[in-house]
């Protein structure tokens, strides 16, 4: 058994890089609605920090392609007003690191208004976050920091790892009423796959097997589900068959795909990049261990998360403070001997 | 800096000539109708009918009033935790704002907002805010929606004094000059942030100075002047919606009662409450008005008793609403159900 393509096939698909099914997903719904509008720092002529944006503002103007100010709280909160009369902002911080400037708006503001108002108005905001370490650019600017945005309700947070699904989860976002964070990986913003062209959307709320087994659940997110695919061929080598599943979405997560992967492998890993305490491997852990699939575990939980440090500069220290193949290799691996 | 006062030619009031009777009556009306919602809040509060908390606007009610009057209805504002009088200036009911204090499925946040997030969206009112400057990007979004989309519409943007030294408020100005947007920041200054005074909090002696940042006018008024506000704020909003762009307008006033429920008032003496309680905006505006032949006394008593007995009526309305279900509580976190 090989490793198992990252993405499907589809007909009329051309490949195309992560950040360019970003683009071709910006692109349609900027054609498609007047009402959409790009706002962030530098995604006009510049084309955005990691060229997401590119060439748009020549072709849609910088009405609809708008070079905000180096002002995150307040930007973020011109997108959050706009959303809840009319238009159908999207908002990219330059680094996902600096959303905390922007915390306020987005999780006293965004997520609570429809709630505070009665169900009176609803903020269809969509906001991207460049997220992630291993591109030396330290503590500021390489967090995985989806976790807290996910623990608070009103937002809906999606992690892409393909670019298939970053295309069609930009578009799903889109459609949806209500506001929708989108953690792009800054490494996985040059991986290329197969894209259907045009129109389509893949659900928020639905996690997907990427390679059936029958030991081990290893439940990834973003670029840890290509660390457990390829963890996932190692292991079986070893003769142990790994099911990873790529989580997409960390609020809502979807339970019944882990529960009943977890009843029928036995044994469960959560793999995430943000750290590892109080993050999504807690919740992933805490849900199994409350639901019916507590009764099939063979084996203690694992979690696999940043370590409790900043991200630190130095390459080989980054790259320990994050897990890797290696590391998923290993653990899934003890797990499985029980010599953990 | 300019400031704004009433016409020295002719003495007579920029209200009495902009708006008809009828009008003038009615923004007197909503002033005395705030002043007694709030005075059956408050009372409703002490007798523990009402709970939480909420900030009185009590003193305050020309700059909310003034400010609307020179709106539109499709208008939109955005207001403050000190929010009743924009609620009730922009056109709400009063009897779903105590339904709402009162935590009623038919309040108009169906009683999960209360006091602090009181909002009337199908009137404009964009709601009330927790949060100090929380509203004021909000308001430049509005105002970004009405020109992407040429709907003609102003958004005013309240604020007080104390966000004035919010990061919030200089980011949002800048970008709603940069971009020229149909907004007006009124900033209500009623001279103290919670306990601490502009003086010990504000560089500028003047808030409306602030608007030289951005290049944008910016003018200090009387905000216990009902025409003065609306004055300056009929002037900015036209300004705003010819494309121009904002405007920001200070309007000095002071509340006389304490920040929250919880305040001893020990920052300012009773004499300087005392000194602006002679300043009453309410006292003054039908005063010009009976000057003016506007209103007769009889007229206004009739009004003021209109005015009690829509008050009773409404918090009897309040009480007898239905309360919101136990079983919904996490109705609306979502548009649609939380997959």
């Amino acid at each position: 058994m090989s490793s198992a393509p990252v993405q499907s096939a589809e007909q009329d698909s051309v490949e195309m890089s992560y950040a360019e099914a970003i683009r071709d997903a910006l692109d349609i719904a900027l054609g498609e609605d007047e009402r959409v509008v790009l706002m962030g720092e530098d995604i006009g002529v510049y084309g955005g920090a990691f060229q997401v944006t590119g060439d748009l503002v020549n072709k849609y103007g910088e009405d609809r392609v708008m070079d905000t100010p180096i002002s995150e709280l307040g930007g973020a909160g011109v997108a959050v007003g706009a959303a809840a009369t009319g238009l159908r902002p999207i908002f990219e911080f330059q680094f996902s690191d600096f959303a905390m400037l922007a915390m306020e708006q987005i999780c006293n503001q965004a997520a609570k208004m429809r709630y505070m108002l009665g169900g009176e108005v609803s903020v269809p905001v969509v906001m991207r976050f460049p997220a992630g370490s291993g591109t030396g650019a330290a503590a500021q600017h390489s967090q995985s920091l989806e976790a807290w945005f996910g623990h608070v309700p009103g937002l809906k947070v999606v992690q892409p790892a393909t670019p298939y699904d970053a295309k069609g989860l930009i578009l799903a976002a889109l459609d949806d009423p209500d506001p929708v964070m989108i953690f792009e990986h800054k490494i996985l913003y040059k991986q290329k796959g197969l894209v259907p062209k045009g129109r389509y959307t893949v659900p928020l709320h639905k996690a997907e097997i990427r390679r059936a087994g029958a030991d081990i659940t290893i439940v990834a997110s973003s670029i840890m589900v290509h660390r457990s695919l390829e963890a996932a061929e190692l292991l079986f080598d070893k003769g142990v068959s790994a099911e990873v599943i790529d989580l997409k979405s960390i609020r809502p997560i979807d339970k019944q795909t882990i529960i009943e992967s977890v009843v029928k492998t036995n044994k469960l890993i959560c793999v995430y990049e943000g750290v590892k305490t109080l993050g999504i491997g807690a919740e992933i852990s805490a849900l199994v261990a409350e639901s019916a699939a507590f009764d099939y575990l063979d084996a203690p939980i694992l979690r696999l998360g940043a370590a409790d440090c900043p991200v630190p500069y130095n390459p080989e220290l980054e790259k320990a403070s994050v897990p890797q193949v290696e590391n998923i290799y290993q653990q899934a691996l003890a797990l499985c001997r029980r010599e953990l | 800096m300019m400031s704004k006062a009433t016409d020295s030619r002719t003495n007579v009031p920029f209200a009495i000539n902009a708006y008809t009777k009828e009008q003038l009556k009615e923004a007197l009306r909503k002033m005395y109708l705030i002043r007694k919602f709030e005075e059956g809040a408050e009372d409703c509060y002490m007798r523990g009918l009402i709970h939480g908390t909420m900030h009185l606007s009590i003193g305050q009610e020309a700059s909310a009033v003034g400010s609307c009057m020179a709106l539109e209805e499709s208008d939109q504002i955005t207001s403050t935790h000190r929010g009743h009088a924009h609620c009730v200036a922009k056109g709400a009911e009063v009897s779903r704002m105590f339904a709402e204090f009162f935590g009623k499925e038919t309040g108009y946040c169906k009683g999960r907002g209360g006091s602090m997030h009181i909002a009337d969206v199908a009137k404009g009112n964009l709601g009330a805010n927790g949060i100090v400057a929380g509203g004021i990007p909000i308001a430049v979004g509005a105002a970004l929606t009405a020109k992407r989309l040429n709907t003609g519409k102003v958004v005013i943007c309240f604020f007080g004094d104390g966000a004035n030294n919010e990061g919030a408020f200089h980011e949002s100005l800048n970008m709603a000059a940069v971009w020229k947007l149909p907004v007006v920041f009124v900033c209500e200054n009623n001279q103290y942030g919670m306990s601490t005074s502009i003086e010990r909090s504000t560089a500028v002696s003047q808030i409306a100075t602030r608007a030289i940042a951005y290049d944008i006018p910016g003018f200090t008024v009387d905000g216990n002047d009902l025409s003065s506000v609306a004055e300056a704020v009929s002037e900015a909003s036209s300004r705003a919606k010819s494309g121009k762009g904002p405007s920001l307008i200070e309007c000095m006033t002071y509340r006389w009662r304490g920040h929250s429920k919880s305040d001893r008032n020990r920052y300012r003496t009773k004499e300087e409450i005392e000194d602006w309680k002679k300043k009453d905006p309410i006292l003054r505006f039908g005063e010009v008005l009976k000057d003016h032949k506007v209103i007769t006394d009889e007229e206004m008593k009739q009004l003021e008793t209109d005015v009690d007995k829509e008050i009773v009526a409404a918090i009897e309305f309040a009480q007898s609403s239905p309360s919101p279900s136990l079983d919904e509580v996490t109705r609306d976190v979502y548009t649609e159900i939380d997959q």
